[in-house]
This record gives C-alpha cells, structure tokens and sequence, in this order.
C-alpha cells in the first residue's frame, strides 16, 4: 500500500508528470481556473461560468448538441472512411458491406444517418430559440451571420453526403439538386443573364462535368469528408470564441 | 521643403509597400485564378453529345400506304441515346424520347402510329406533336446536320423546342 503511494508520488513528481501537467488538482479556486485556462481543448470555453448558464430552459443547450452531433459525425464519419471507396465501380458496394458484413457497421452507418438529420433539426431549432430570445441583436449580430453560414454548411454537408451511397435515391437527388444549380443567375446556363455554357458553368465545377458521374462522386467526396467539415470546425471555433467576446452565453434579461 | 508635397511624392517606404503587397495579391489572384480552372477538366469521360445515324440514302421515304402513311420512324437510336429519327415528307427530324410532362420514357407503337407515355397517358402523334394526355407541347427535337463525311449526325446539346421546329438545324432537308 505505502509502495504503491510512494510509487504514485514518484510519478506526480517526475519531469514528464510535471511537463504535460503544470498545476495540481487540489479543489481550489485557482485550480479550478488553472485546469480550463492551462488545457488546449477547454480554453476556448471561459474559466468562470455564470450561474444563469445552466439554466437550460433558456437556451435548450441547442448549439451544444448541435456541437455534440458534429463531433458524432466527425468520429463515425472517419470511421466509415476505412471502408468506403468513392469511386464508381465500390461506391454502392462498400455502402452494402457496410451495412450487412462490417462489424458494427450498420450501427455505425446508422448513427451517421441519424446524427445528420438530428444535426439540422437541432441546428434550426438552435436558430429558433436565438431568434425568440432576441440573441442576434447587438453585439451579437456577427456572430449570427457566422451561424447562418454554419447553417449553410451543415445543409451543404447533408447534400454531399446524399450522393455517396450511390443508390437510385442518391443519384436522383444529387441529380435535382444539381438540376437547380443550373439556373443560377451569370454563372449557370439556363439562369437569367447568362454568361456561360453548358461546359463551363458552375454546375460543371461542382460536377466536374455535365453529367453525374466518377468525378462528381470523387468530387462530393472530396467535399464532404475534408473541405466543409474543415470549414465547419474553423467557423464553429470562430462561433464559440464570439459568444465569450460578445458578453458570455445569452441570459434572461 | 513643402510638406504637402512631400507627402504625395512616391518614396521609398511608399514604393516597398506598394510593389510588396501587389505582388502578394498578384500571386494569390494567380494561384486563386488558377485553381479555379484547375476544377474545370478538359477531357471528359462522358458520352458524346454528337453521334452519327448514317447517309441520307438510308433514310428514304417511306413508299406511302394505307397503313404506315407517309411518315416514317427509326427506333433503333432510342435505347442507347433517347432518340427516335422520324423522316416526314422532305424533312428529317431527331425526336428527344422525354415526355413533355414529367419526363418520362414514350413508346412507340408501330400499329397505332402514336406515342404513348406510360407515367400519365400522354399521346403524341408520329411527328411528337401531343393530342391527348397532360403534355404541355410537342416532343422536344435535337439539332440534325450533315456532317463533312456526308453522314447524318444528331447534337443533343442542342434542343428545339415547338416553337422553333421550322428554324434551321431543328431538321434535315433531304432532296430524295
């Protein structure tokens, strides 16, 4: 018992102990401060919280579980990578073995699935209750702006991830979808004023060509698992460190 | 020395800075300008919009009877291109096989001399003009020329529409 203590001191005492840990864990108010402000993962949130955060029916935790889901898609998603090939001939392929020979890998196509659609259902709700609670007004009009554009991400995100299976309900979808880009005004061919055609609109860098095919599933790819979600977690982080620059999270008045 | 003058004269520090901060923004532009057409590729691995159905001579009138009447109508271009060649009086036409509705696939029926759309009874006669049925207008046509090497080539990038079915190019004059 004493050795084992002892050997514990040794450790808490050590160089590498100290290196990564700089401040005891002893509940004291400094510690409480000096474990959120001295750990990269918690200095974004503030070291101190006011008592009016926790009231829950205020703010329905919305943007945290929203928060929460991205952190859900993010970890299933990669998880998916390890088996899924965005390529013609093993798209829809990879999406069956996934789903009835993976281990674990119906559950973990399923959550994926879910935490998607919850995702915007939690994120239109979050926007919801900004709006009745007044929390977009001054000086949080930015921050709103950088919500909306996170908005637009998620449903970008959604989008993207639709074509990825393959199927006749992917392809179709993506098909409509890209069908609506066409009438962009200038930069689509069959929008008003336009500028292009068919072989070099908008539609056509999104497709990388006119038709849905290898590149666009390469493309939307491409897009799904590395370029949104990046932009995502850098306006997410953007969104966060805003809250505390514009005076802490939303309280009742 | 005026000072005011001094100011407006370009000097050194002004200089750096200029030269130094256009060149940055001249090479993002470039690099921004480049990507850009990087995403747009020039070989596609696609179907080609144009594809050629043969010489004039193969599409000869047909020799008016009772049952077929004086026009006549190629299906062997439907299943891989949606197309069906109709060769009407002098004129040669490529019908796009897409309902006007909601775009489904017709049928022809070679006994009935019509088209019909299996979504929702549209009836087309055998020149794609509607009678019956919720289509809005006639079947769409595609673009028909004679190429250099004296075949009949059909574009499908280009589209006519009912109103445009007399402009040059939405059919084919043939002399025989």
């Amino acid at each position: 018992m004493s050795r084992k203590k002892s050997l514990w001191k040794r450790i808490r005492r050590s160089q590498v102990w100290r290196s990564i840990f700089r401040h005891d864990y002893t509940d004291t108010r400094k510690n409480r401060i000096l474990q959120i402000r001295s750990n990269i993962f918690l200095h974004i949130h503030p070291a101190r919280i006011p008592s009016h955060a926790g009231k829950i029916r205020f703010t329905w935790c919305m943007g945290g579980i929203t928060f929460f889901l991205f952190i859900v898609e993010v970890i299933t998603g990669i998880l998916l990578m390890f088996y899924y090939r965005p390529v013609i001939e093993y798209a829809y392929q990879d999406m069956k073995y996934l789903r009835f020979d993976v281990p674990f890998g119906i559950i973990l196509r399923n959550i994926h699935r879910w935490a998607a659609h919850l995702m915007i259902a939690t994120i239109m709700l979050h926007m919801l209750r900004v709006f009745l609670t007044g929390s977009y007004k001054p000086p949080r009009e930015f921050n709103w702006v950088v919500g909306v554009n996170l908005l637009v991400i998620t449903f970008l995100l959604s989008f993207t991830g639709y074509l990825l299976p393959w199927d006749q309900l992917a392809y179709w979808a993506i098909t409509v979808g890209a069908n609506m880009i066409r009438a962009t005004p200038f930069i689509g061919h069959e929008g008003p004023f336009a500028l292009v055609d068919k072989y070099n609109d908008i539609r056509f860098m999104l497709l990388g060509g006119t038709e849905i095919g290898a590149n666009a599933l390469l493309r939307f790819y491409v897009l799904h698992v590395i370029v949104l979600p990046l932009t995502a977690a850098v306006l997410v982080g953007v969104h966060f460190w805003r809250i505390r620059k514009d005076g802490g999270i939303s309280r009742p008045l | 020395m005026d000072v005011s003058a001094d100011k407006q004269r370009i000097n050194r520090r002004m200089f750096l800075k200029i030269t130094g901060w256009g060149s940055f923004f001249v090479t993002i532009g470039i690099f921004i300008a480049g990507t850009v057409r990087f995403l747009f590729p020039r070989v596609l691995f696609e179907q080609p919009p144009t594809f050629k159905i043969g010489f004039p001579k193969d599409f000869l009138p047909a020799v008016p009877d009772m049952r077929q009447g004086t026009l006549r109508v190629y299906e062997q271009w439907k299943k891989d291109h949606s197309v069906w060649i109709v060769r009407e009086g002098n004129r040669l036409y490529a019908i796009y096989a897409k309902c006007t509705h909601l775009g489904c696939t017709p049928n022809w029926f070679a006994d009935e001399r019509i088209f019909k759309c299996p979504c929702h009874g549209s009836r087309f006669y055998s020149n794609g003009v509607n009678f019956a049925g919720p289509a809005p207008r006639p079947l769409d046509r595609f673009r028909i020329f004679l190429a250099s090497d004296g075949r009949i080539t059909v574009d499908k990038s280009r589209i006519y529409r009912f109103r445009d079915f007399d402009k040059q190019g939405a059919y084919l004059y043939l002399e025989v």
